[in-house]
């Protein structure tokens, strides 16, 4: 009888059982293949933008994808540098091999973790409850709690041209089993698609007539934890663009494609769309950015990013070799396209378990998403509640103001999605709080809470936040007086009286190193001062998305029971109560979010609550 | 290293307390004063902004009222009531001034810059009772009030546009869209080769923007201004007896009355009070296929009165319909409604209307009582004479409960006040975005703004749900590396 099962061992399965196994739970994880712990299904990318914001956040929870990616990122690139500091976002292009590595020696190192290869066919199902998994070979393991991270494995067909076959992704085996054993439970099941571009021999390209790209120096680091020096060498990667005749090329092909030909019926990633798509979309631009990507140190193949394709083999050669740069490429893995079952994720609680089957968590592709950092979000936020609902604890999920996490799982289990869902900053309406550099300060403490970091973290966690404190109490107290001409310097005019370094920090055009620097005071780590220059230029933002999230706060507070009868609710128009009776919201704050519910609509639900004198106010964990 | 400082809206800090709010809350029949009442944590401190200091409760301080500029618009009673022992259970100020309506609104406004938000419909009641402060008793109706109180809000928020202005706004939202879409796009995309932040057009179209609010919130103050009250257009077919309603509602002779078809030939303007609230009437010259040109005109006139009202009352002769009490039946009475609508409006969507059945008094006694029966429940339908006055008490109430006057819910009047708040709202908003824009502080404080000023924006369309902002990104945009 173990605590925690987790089936699958890519991102969500990964960190789910890394997460598990850190609160101290007896924990099993199940995997087709132990040698496809931790494999990128498609680009050896790690971050983007909002992706990385997930990935610092799975970092301060002690999940292990930031430091993988440190551990194997082979070209680091900062987005958005100039638009600011809550949408800025850190792009890693790894090798898949040393990611990989990276992965399964953690787990394989992780105490109370024990790792299976076999292929789960079945659940075992009690009541109203799931206790236990059963293996092909018929092994019946079981549990306090089970985690499912199947991936795009379930029913998983794989497209190329008007060619397919059953695949969980290319060279692995999908899992038929367990997709149909999912469909005769009470889920309600869908289909989408996703698609990979054709990799080629890196020998075969000219790269002399190609556009490089280098790094970023110095070489950013995504995790909070990762030593100096971790990062493996550093390569460029390489743009060129597809030409007026790659175009007529996929034209003259589209009545083979999967996509046009009515084959696919899964619905593909608006953001992620293949080729054909674009050409097929957008007719009157006539050339698309293709960025070549290195698989790795120890290889040849390159991942040419942005020419995702489910044609036929011939047209994928002819295509590839009209491009520049391209011209005698060899194809040494076809692209494809990949269609496979996925849950909706509106029958999930926020805790990510299932509200028809108890003790049963998805996270994930199977949720809906797409995404390396969106998969593993939910894997450690499944993998803690996992624990806590096998002690009988309550369940956690971080508020929309306090991670992009929230955000994830509330708009997935609130608004349900019809597309592979991926995060963007726009997503988020406290973006201005949660960034990049503040994830540690808004997870660390629950982090720590639950056991999830170790004393080692913890303390150079508490280390910055009084580095930070000291700081902010220095720059309040600290007085400059007129005629110090270093200061004036920074200021670019002369002060006429004395002013405090909080008041002089606001103005846009000064800096805080400068300052400090001007005003002969020393300088901290420098993610200590970008904290903290960030807390005080912007405080009016920052106080107005406080003032909302703490309304947010009340309304999270007010839990509605899931057994809630809608229909006895006065004065709900029907499509209203519809779609609450369809969400089942945990709290007053979700209700509103559903699209459709109106203010009003809210308003008679509290009414309601309170009449039958079930309005429990509950701390909000925010 | 990033530059920016700028500063918001003044909010009181309430800690997780709901929002503070404020709204009109004169009883009926009480012409000539007017209550708004504030209920929430910083009720206490935002009408301390309006009226200095106050603080001991129950207590009747007589004070001058002053906008956040300092200028005294009203004098008045004010008196605060502390949490618990008030009617929300919260701190509530009321406020009680001589003023009118533009008072009113200038006092709420206020009340919203130092930090309070325009109460919905209901909410007092509802707060009330979640806060224990109702019986079991007045309990029952609050889910009622709430619900119809919340249809009527729906209705009046764009019903109480008016075409052009209603226009204006959707406008309006539409641009602020599209340049969200240009900064979002550049925010979440910025390897797509679309980064517009630094594109010219960006600053344009934000100008662009800044000056059709200006315009727009203009125009709704100066409506507000002009047409405070509610404004009731009388239309129909010649002879029906629209004069002599206006007659009778203004008490004396305004309009010619003939038994002559077609006397009014221009549009005639009445102003009077209904409980309290101010009503534009207007009467207009009968609609009918005419080849005079100045009746033409006339027609005309009668058609755009009726487009631009709050509400229409649509006068007919009842002895023209064929009534008899053996075949008078709702879906018979509906019929003829029917085509002699279709005769008058054309494809004209008249907005809100009230259909007047006149010259009762010409029917038979039997036949009258038979239709007054049929039409007691009938909320949009009224028989009445305006000879005689019979059935006059009802057709007012009818006309009360449209404009919303004496109960809860939503009048027309802070329907506009709360557009007018709404609108400056965006306006301050929008001017940050701006600033932030030509500092050259970072985009995502401007995409902040722009947000804020979108759901401003919102209050008066009344859209609540989220505009698929990346599903336009997408259309607009090729997407994806
Ligand atoms: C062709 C293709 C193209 C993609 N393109 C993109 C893209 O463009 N952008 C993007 O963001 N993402 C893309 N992805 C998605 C990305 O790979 C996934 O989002 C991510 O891998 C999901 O992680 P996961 O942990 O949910 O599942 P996976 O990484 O798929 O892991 C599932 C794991 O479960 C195991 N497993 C499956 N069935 C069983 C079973 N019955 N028993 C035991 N173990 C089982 C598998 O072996 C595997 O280890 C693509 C994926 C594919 C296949
Ligand atoms: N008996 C009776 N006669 C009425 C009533 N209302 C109006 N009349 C008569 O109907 C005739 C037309 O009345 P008006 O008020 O001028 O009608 P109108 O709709 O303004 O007509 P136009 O201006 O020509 O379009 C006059 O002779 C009125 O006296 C009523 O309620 N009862
Ligand atoms: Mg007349």
């Amino acid at each position: 009888m173990f605590d925690v099962i987790v089936v699958g061992g890519g991102h969500a399965g990964s960190e789910a059982a890394l997460a598990a196994a850190r609160m101290g739970a007896d924990t099993l994880l199940v995997t087709q293949n132990i040698e496809t712990l931790g494999q990128m299904s498609c680009n050896p990318a790690i971050g983007g933008i909002g992706k990385s914001h997930l990935v610092r956040e799975i970092d301060a929870l002690g999940g292990v994808m930031a430091e993988a990616a440190d551990a194997a990122g082979i070209h680091f690139r900062v987005l958005n540098a100039r638009k600011g500091p809550a949408v800025r976002a850190t792009r890693a292009q790894t090798d898949r091999q040393l990611y990989k590595q990276f992965i399964r020696a953690r787990l394989e190192n992780q105490p109370g973790l024990r790792i299976f290869q076999q292929s789960v066919d079945d659940l075992i199902v009690e009541g109203d409850r799931v206790v236990g998994v059963v293996t092909q070979m018929q092994q019946r393991f079981m549990a306090r709690s089970v985690i499912l991270t199947v991936g795009t494995f379930l029913g998983g067909i794989i497209h190329v041209g008007l060619n397919q076959q059953s695949g969980g992704r290319a060279g692995d085996s999908a899992s038929n089993r367990l997709a149909d054993r999912l469909r005769e439970l009470p889920f309600a099941v869908g289909r989408l698609k996703t698609g990979t571009p054709p990799r080629v021999d890196a020998r075969s390209v000219d790269f002399s007539t190609l556009t490089p790209q280098p790094g970023d120096q110095p070489t950013p680091k995504m995790s909070f934890w990762s030593p100096d020096g971790r990062h493996p060498e550093q390569v460029p990667c390489h743009i060129t663009h597809t030409t007026e005749k790659t175009h007529d090329i996929i034209r003259a092909g589209l009545d083979r494609s999967p996509l046009y030909s009515g084959v696919i019926d899964g619905i593909g990633p608006r953001y992620c769309p293949s080729i054909e798509d674009k050409i097929v979309r957008f007719a009157d631009k006539t050339s698309h950015q293709i960025f070549i990507e290195p698989e790795g140190l120890s290889t040849h193949e390159l991942y040419p990013n942005g020419i995702s394709t489910s044609l036929p083999y011939d047209v994928q050669i002819d295509l590839l070799r009209s491009i520049p740069g391209f011209e005698s490429a060899h194809i040494t893995r076809p692209g494809y396209a990949i269609e496979y079952d996925y849950f909706e994720p509106k029958e999930l609680k926020s805790s990510l378990e299932t509200k028809h089957l108890n003790g049963l968590f998805f996270a994930g592709q199977i949720n809906g998403t797409t995404g390396y950092e969106e998969a593993g979000a939910q894997g450690i936020l499944a993998g803690i509640n996992a624990v806590l609902q096998a002690r009988g604890d309550p369940a956690w999920s971080p508020a929309r103001s306090e991670a992009y996490i929230g955000v994830l799982v509330d708009d997935l289990i609130t608004l349900g999605t019809l597309e592979p869902y991926r995060m963007f900053t726009s997503r988020a309406e406290y973006r201005l709080i949660l960034r990049q550099d503040n994830a540690d300060q808004r997870l660390c403490a629950t982090a720590r809470k639950f056991g999830l970091l170790s004393d080692e973290q913890f303390q150079a966690f508490e280390q910055k936040q009084e580095a930070i404190d000291s700081l902010k109490g220095e720059l309040k107290s600290a007085l400059v007086f007129a005629g110090n001409a270093a200061v004036d310097a920074v200021l670019r005019e002369p002060m006429h009286k004395e002013y405090r370094l909080s008041e002089l920090i606001k103005r846009p055009e000064v800096n805080l190193p400068d300052l400090l620097q001007a005003a002969g005071r020393s300088l901290p780590e420098l993610d200590v001062i970008e904290q903290v220059e960030i807390e005080f230029k912007y405080q009016g933002y920052i106080d107005r998305q406080t003032q909302e999230i703490s309304r947010l706060k009340a309304q999270q507070g007010l839990v509605i029971p899931l057994d809630l009868d809608y229909s006895l609710i006065s004065g709900l128009s029907n499509e209203v109560r519809q779609k609450l009776a369809q969400v089942k919201p945990e709290n007053i704050g979700q209700a509103g979010r559903i699209s459709g519910v109106t203010p009003a609509a809210v308003s008679l639900l509290l009414v309601h609550l309170k009449r039958k004198g079930g309005l429990v106010k509950r701390a909000a964990t925010i | 290293m990033l530059r920016a400082s700028l500063k918001t809206h003044p909010e009181p800090n309430t800690g997780d307390a709901p929002a503070t709010i404020v709204a009109e809350a004169t009883p009926s029949g009480h012409a000539g004063i007017s209550v708004v009442r504030l209920s929430g944590a910083s009720a206490l401190a935002i009408a301390q902004g309006v009226v200095g200091r106050i603080s001991k409760p129950r207590h009747a301080y007589f004070r001058s009222f002053k906008t956040s500029r300092g200028t005294v618009f009203d004098q008045g009673v004010v008196l605060y009531f502390r949490s618990p022992n008030s009617f929300t259970g919260e701190d509530v100020v009321e406020f009680q001034g001589h003023g009118g309506p533009i008072v009113v609104s200038t006092l709420i406004q206020t009340c919203v810059e130092m930090g309070a938000r325009m109460a919905r419909p209901g909410e007092f009641s509802e707060r009330a009772f979640l806060n224990d402060k109702m019986d079991l008793v007045q309990l029952e109706g609050v889910a009622d009030l709430i619900a119809s109180a919340s249809e009527q809000a729906a209705k009046s928020a764009l019903g109480s546009l008016t075409g052009i202005f209603s226009k204006a706004v959707n406008a309006l939202v539409t641009s602020v869209i599209e340049l969200r879409i240009y900064i979002e796009a550049s925010i979440d995309f910025p390897e797509e080769e679309i980064d517009f932040l630094a594109e010219p057009f960006v600053l344009e179209r934000t100008t662009l923007i800044e000056a059709q609010l200006r315009q727009i919130l203009k125009q709704a103050e100066q409506g507000r201004r002009l047409q405070v009250g509610f404004s009731i257009a009388l239309v129909g077919s010649p002879n029906a007896g629209k004069s002599s309603v206006l007659n009778r509602f203004s008490g004396q002779d305004s309009a010619i009355v003939t038994a002559i078809p077609g006397t009014t030939r221009d549009v005639i303007r009445e102003q009077l009070l209904l409980d309290g609230y101010p009503i534009q009437i207007a009467d207009t010259a009968g609609i009918r296929e005419a080849t005079d040109a100045i009746e033409q005109e006339g027609i005309a006139r009668s058609r755009q009165t009726a487009l631009m009202a709050d509400l229409s009352l649509w006068i007919i002769d009842v002895t023209a319909l064929d009534l008899t009490p053996l075949n008078l039946s709702r879906s018979m009475l509906e019929q003829q409604l029917v085509s002699a609508e279709a005769v008058l409006f054309k494809d004209q969507a008249t907005r809100k209307r009230l259909v007047v059945l006149n010259k009762l008094d010409l029917l038979p006694e039997s036949t009258q009582r038979a239709l007054v029966d049929l039409l007691a429940a009938d909320s949009d339908t009224f028989t009445v004479s305006a000879k005689t006055g019979l059935g006059w008490d009802h057709l007012l109430s009818g006309i009360k409960r449209m404009v919303g006057v004496g109960d809860d819910s939503e009048s027309l009047f802070s329907a506009r006040t709360r557009h007018i708040v709404a609108l400056s709202e965006a306006a301050h908003y929008l001017a940050q975005a701006k600033k932030s824009l030509m500092a050259g502080l970072p985009g995502e404080l401007m995409a902040e703004d722009l947000k804020q000023v979108q759901v401003a924006l919102g209050e008066i369309t009344g859209q609540v749900t989220s505009d698929d902002l990346l599903g336009k990104i997408f259309s607009s945009f090729c997407i994806g590396k």
